[in-house]
């Protein structure tokens, strides 16, 4: 199979066969995300309460005990321990331990941003000391990058390694904040600054002197999570401890991210699917005016807009997590330097990876937020599920990166691809300017999916359009102007998103036939939506960066390109509701 | 020890049942999983290889394709084998029928002790392992909560109406699973990456030489006339009032209305 650039799809179409979709999980990926979910729903789910008041040592046992079956070893090669799971199973464990509260957390963060920087920059020597111990549970990890005065600007931390005199130690100082895991964890990742200047990830121990904590947060949701400052005052780092290379601690940092990011996604994409499981529940318990709610068309139609969302979510972050699967499927395994290859071929999708972490975290929080007014004043009382949730969501916008740092990623990571050559931006904007003046395509309707192609298209043009249009307009002092950034990040997210939606469908059509129809309806309703979001996007930028005639010329380019017949979205979301509500869960 | 199970596919239990057009149960995005009660007996084989350090459980089930999956999930759990006899569309049997191509597949396997559910969460008949045992001639002990193996022996608990019997049988013999018999273990990711490897024996019902019109639905002693889904409950009423006076409205809604007393 050949590799697929990382930011390619803005310029390029593919077809199905080329995309991961959950219609290929395998009979392993079933049994992985079943075995998940029991585990998570017999062993944890019981305890919740428990957990969010951080019952001493109950995450801890949780996690042995996941580590037991597998559940932290996904990441990690089999010869420390590690089930190599893919990430596709790597991503259906995350997304099935979400009805885990806290242990969620614990989880996500131990898996990932955790035990990632070791099973990927490690030597051999580190690999064989701790992944065995993190896979099984043994050892739990936490990752310290985040300081009081440096969150978004990771690199401005200021915690400082210096060489003790006899060379064996490097003596850390500073204090990193909001660790997740901090409160239990034996292996803590640190970034510090040696001789104040060349950043650089060491492996810390829960025991060496000078290694303390500070208090944990009280924070507004996942309250059973351990937070804390992790306080370094002349900690002694064996110099054996360094992890990757003196100076290139960013490496590690910016790649782990990339992973926690696409991680982080599942994790939303499962909650979302939960939340919204409750909410149709309640709608069809609930009586007013006689009736269950869930006859009410705004409830029904707020049921259909959540499940439309995951799942255009859901199509996103396994395409993701196929990507990654097929890149790290080219490397030897058995390489000195397997670990780097594979971070750098997960760094060829940052813009995928950002992209998951925005768009599913947003899906989130319209979810628990939608779902909290199903449920009325009940969703308000936290005796009821949906006001943990809602509390819970909201922190994804936040940790591994703030949906703003990643919505500043996206188009610089593309901008930057384009300026190496390694894809044809520039042309394919110059290709569009031509393609606008010429008439245009009649769309076909019939088709199956034919509006949605042509959208998905159409939409990749326009963002192609303006984005050349503010490119060549503000040169360099782009990077200044982050409103047109941000609008330029949204267009590409509804692009990747919309184009995922329609490759997955059209594979769901091939394969399922009839049951598939829905899937096509939530392709359709999405689409439809998002392409005059690009739309109103694209207006707003030209409008910004652009006056006069050569305005308005643009500006009816994009009218020309934007030109499509009226959808009945009213009826697609009844249409979509009626199933999701006779099904009674997410079952797509 | 040889230890064989008998597995059915159900349905999962939490998934909503519903008929298609032709009255007939629509399986389409329905989850199936290993009948609950199969795997207390497929957990109860594994700790009995484990104990015994030494043996072999295989895990046999009759049913269409898709029940391999349930199969490969007791491969995961720690079986070593599996066999499936594919009823490839002479689905519609019975009791009578299922126990019959059951006994004439374990022609092929060698085993020491059998272990079943004591029944199905669909049919929820319970007849099919004691229907195998009469076939086979061996004893029987049905709806067990625990066993323990002598040489030669066992020695089962099982529940009755106001207490337990324990029953001492000869082997081989078939015992059919109770909740409590064995709370069955989470297959590890390891276990569910070795199940594919292992090994699973397929048979048609032509393979076993069994004729079609002694199967499905020709075959069948019991045949069904017609599915229906239960009528929804309707809501309860509630008697309001002083306990004394309220029992006494009860009792005459009791005669008047539902007619019960
Ligand atoms: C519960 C919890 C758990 C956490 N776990 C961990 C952990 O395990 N390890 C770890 O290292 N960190 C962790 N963090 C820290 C987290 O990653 C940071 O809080 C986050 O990166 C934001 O940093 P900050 O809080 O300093 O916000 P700031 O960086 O101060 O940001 C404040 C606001 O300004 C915006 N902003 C900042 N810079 C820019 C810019 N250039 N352009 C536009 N907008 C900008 C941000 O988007 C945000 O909206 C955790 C935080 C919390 C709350």
């Amino acid at each position: 199979m050949s590799i697929i650039k990382g930011g390619s799809f803005i310029i390029e179409n593919i077809t199905p066969d080329q995309v991961f979709t959950p219609e290929d999980f395998t009979e392993e990926h079933r049994m992985i995300a079943k075995t998940t979910a029991d585990f998570t729903e017999g062993e944890v789910a019981p305890l919740v309460e428990e957990l969010e008041q951080q019952k001493e040592g109950l995450i801890r046992g949780l996690m042995q005990k996941a580590g037991e079956l597998g559940l932290l070893g996904a990441d990690v090669a089999e010869k420390y321990d590690g089930g190599e799971l893919g990430k596709v199973g790597s991503s259906l464990i995350t997304e099935n331990t979400v009805k885990g509260g806290a242990f969620t957390v614990a989880h996500a963060a131990h898996t990932g941003i955790g035990t990632l920087p070791i099973v990927f920059f490690g030597t051999e020597a580190q690999k064989q000391k701790y992944l065995p111990g993190l896979a099984t549970g043994e050892l739990i990890a936490s990752y310290c990058l985040t300081e009081p005065s440096s969150g978004s600007d990771a690199l401005g931390a200021k915690t400082k390694a210096v060489l003790s005199a006899d060379g064996k130690y490097y003596i850390l100082n500073g204090t990193k904040q909001f660790i997740t895991n901090a409160g239990f964890a034996d292996v803590f990742i640190v970034y510090a600054k040696v001789d104040g200047e060349h950043f650089t990830a060491f492996i810390v121990d829960r025991d060496t002197p000078g290694l303390s904590l500070g208090p944990e947060e009280k924070k507004m949701g996942i309250k059973g999570s351990s937070t804390r400052p992790v306080i370094l005052e002349d900690a002694r780092v064996p110099v054996e401890n360094v992890l990757g290379e003196i100076g290139k601690g960013h490496v590690v940092a910016f790649n782990i991210l990339n992973i926690g990011r696409y991680k982080l996604g599942a994790a939303c994409i499962g909650s979302s699917k939960y939340a919204l499981e409750v909410s149709i529940q309640y709608a069809l318990e609930r009586k007013q005016f006689g009736r269950p709610i869930a006859d009410f068309g705004m409830i029904r139609s707020k049921l259909a807009k959540m499940a439309t969302r995951i799942y255009v979510g859901e199509s996103m972050v396994y395409r993701n997590a196929g990507l990654l699967d097929d890149i790290l499927s080219g490397i030897d395994q058995s390489s000195a330097d397997a670990g780097r290859q594979a971070a750098k071929g997960i760094e060829e999708y940052a813009i995928e990876c950002s992209i998951n972490k925005v768009f599913a975290s947003e899906v989130l929080d319209f979810v628990t937020d939608e779902a909290v007014q199903i449920y009325g004043g009940y969703g308000f009382i936290q005796e009821y599920p949906v006001e943990r949730m809602y509390r819970d969501s909201r922190i994804n916008r936040i940790f591994e990166g703030t949906n703003e740092i990643n919505r500043l990623i996206i188009p610089s990571t593309l901008l930057r691809k384009g300026m190496k050559g390694e894809l044809p931006l520039l042309a394919a904007a110059q290709k569009v300017m031509g393609d606008v003046l010429a008439a245009a395509q009649p769309v076909d309707e019939g088709l199956p999916l034919g509006l949605e192609k042509s959208l998905v298209d159409r939409a990749k043009k326009i963002a192609l359009l303006f984005a050349g249009v503010a490119a060549q307009k503000l040169g360099n002092k782009l990077a200044e102007e982050q409103e047109i950034l941000g609008n330029l990040a949204d267009a590409i997210i509804e692009i990747f998103a919309m184009e995922s939606v329609v490759l997955r469908t059209e594979k769901a059509l091939a394969r399922e036939g009839d049951r598939a129809q829905v899937k096509a309806k939530m392709a359709r309703l999405y689409c439809y939506e998002a392409f005059q979001r690009v739309e109103s996007l694209a207006r707003e930028t030209l409008a910004a960066v652009e006056q006069g005639d050569t305005l308005r010329t643009q500006l009816s380019a994009v009218k020309k390109l934007a030109r499509v017949n009226p959808v009945n979205t009213i009826g697609l979301q009844r249409d979509i509701a009626d199933r999701v509500i006779a099904d009674g869960r997410y079952n797509f | 020890m040889k230890i064989l199970v008998l597995m059915k596919q159900t349905f999962d239990t939490e998934t909503k049942i519903s008929l298609d057009a032709n009255g007939k149960i629509d399986e389409a995005g329905v989850n199936f999983v290993v009948n609950p009660y199969c795997e207390f007996a497929v957990e109860e084989a594994l700790r009995i290889k484990e104990r015994l350090g030494a043996g072999e459980v295989t895990v046999l089930s009759v049913g269409p394709e898709r029940a391999e999956t349930s199969i490969r999930q007791c491969l995961a759990m720690g079986a070593d084998k599996g066999v499936l006899v594919n009823t490839g569309g002479l689905e519609g049997g019975d009791e009578f029928t299922t126990a019959q191509i059951v006994a004439k597949a374990i022609e092929k396997v060698e085993y020491d002790i059998i272990l079943a559910g004591f029944q199905a969460v669909d049919d929820g008949s319970a007849q099919v392992a004691p229907r195998v045992a009469e076939l086979l001639g061996i004893p029987q002990v049905t709806v067990i909560t625990k066993l323990e193996l002598e040489d030669g022996k066992a020695i089962a608990t099982r529940e009755i109406d106001d207490g337990v019997e324990i029953i001492e049988v000869a082997l081989p013999a078939i015992f059919t699973a109770q909740q409590g018999l064995a709370e069955p273990r989470y297959p590890s990711m390891k276990g569910i990456m070795q199940a594919k490897k292992k090994p699973m024996e397929r048979y048609s019902l032509a393979d076993l030489g069994l004729d079609a019109g002694l199967v499905g639905t020709d075959g069948a002693k019991v045949k069904i006339v017609e599915l229906s889904l239960p009528t929804p409950r309707k809501g309860g009423k509630i008697v309001e009032g002083e306990p004394a006076e309220a029992a006494q409205k009860v009792v005459q809604l009791l005669r008047s209305e539902a007619k019960v007393i």
